[in-house]
């Protein structure tokens, strides 16, 4: 049987808004002596096994209505 | 009065936000399950407590958000059914676009969990009557995802409209424009980080809480 298809949505906050996830993180990779690191976002993947032949279509309408907040967040998904 | 307290597996607060309905009101309310597809007959006021919805899983208040129970919250407040949602709740009004903008986490990363004064900002609303505009009180939070973010547009129009109902009147979690609670445009929901269900009598340390109790009681009867 074939492997299922996949999509990966990957949430990430908008421009603009204060991500104080991704401050931490910038801020503790300089305190470990990383330089060069400038702005820095956190986010997160969700992957979906879906039957064959789900359309971008209805994965967009799940980014929409549950998986990303499109008031602070935007979505890309990748898909076959 | 007939109420009902809304409660999501992880809800932590319902039982305080039903006793403090019930010693208010003299009336304990109903608690509705997340899972039901109805809410109870003639209801005049719905509580939605804090807590952590479904483990706050995905953001919080996400997943409460698209519950049964809240297609039917979302209808009785199109039909001007009053709606309190705090904490948690306020984040599950949020994501069912009852009330616009996010709770973020908060700007310091940390859980805050203290007492903080709050200025009263729109005194007229069913929940806030019996505050003068203006006043400081106190009223504990518990939270890490209080910090409010909404665009320019959205604060602008939350404010010219008489919207925003308190403002923490210290730092407490990088809000927008210190924004603790707002009301919707019809003014019969309102959602706000801080708990008044924990401060009703005084052996809890006060009784600033009380008030918006009173204020939704003496407006529904």
């Amino acid at each position: 049987m074939a492997a299922p298809m996949k999509a990966t949505v990957t949430v990430t906050l908008k421009n603009g808004v204060l991500d104080p996830q991704g401050r931490a993180i910038e801020s503790a990779l300089k305190g470990l002596g990383f330089e060069g690191v400038g702005d820095v976002r956190a986010g997160k993947i969700i992957e979906l096994e879906l039957a064959d032949g789900t359309s971008r279509e209805t994965v967009e309408a799940m980014a929409r209505q549950l998986l990303a907040n499109t008031v602070i967040e935007n979505f890309r998904i990748e898909m076959p | 009065m007939k109420a009902a307290v809304i409660v999501f597996p992880g809800s932590n607060c319902d039982r305080d936000l039903a006793d403090a309905i019930t010693k208010v009101t003299g009336t304990a309310p109903q608690m509705v399950w997340h899972a039901e597809t109805s809410l109870p007959e003639g209801l005049d006021f719905i509580g939605i407590p804090g807590g952590f919805s479904y483990g706050d899983y995905l953001r919080s208040g996400a997943m409460a958000a698209r519950s049964p129970v809240m297609q039917a919250v979302v209808q009785a407040a199109g039909e001007g059914r009053t709606v309190l949602g705090i904490c948690n709740g306020f984040q599950v009004l949020t994501e069912t676009g009852l009330l616009p903008g996010a709770l973020m986490r908060n700007a310091g990363l940390n859980f805050v969990c203290r007492e903080v004064r709050l200025e009263v900002v729109n005194s007229q609303s069913i929940f806030t009557s019996r505050y003068a505009a203006g006043e400081t009180v106190t009223i504990p939070v518990a939270h890490h995802d209080g910090n409010y973010f909404a665009d320019e547009d959205t604060l602008n129009r939350l404010e010219g409209e008489g919207r925003v109902a308190f403002r923490y009147a210290e730092p407490v979690n990088g809000s927008a424009r210190a924004i603790a609670g707002i009301l919707n445009d019809a003014g019969n929901v309102l959602g706000m980080m801080p708990h008044p269900e924990r401060l009703i009598e005084d052996p809890q340390g006060g009784t600033d809480g009380r008030r918006m109790f009173e204020a939704v009681q003496a407006a529904l009867g």
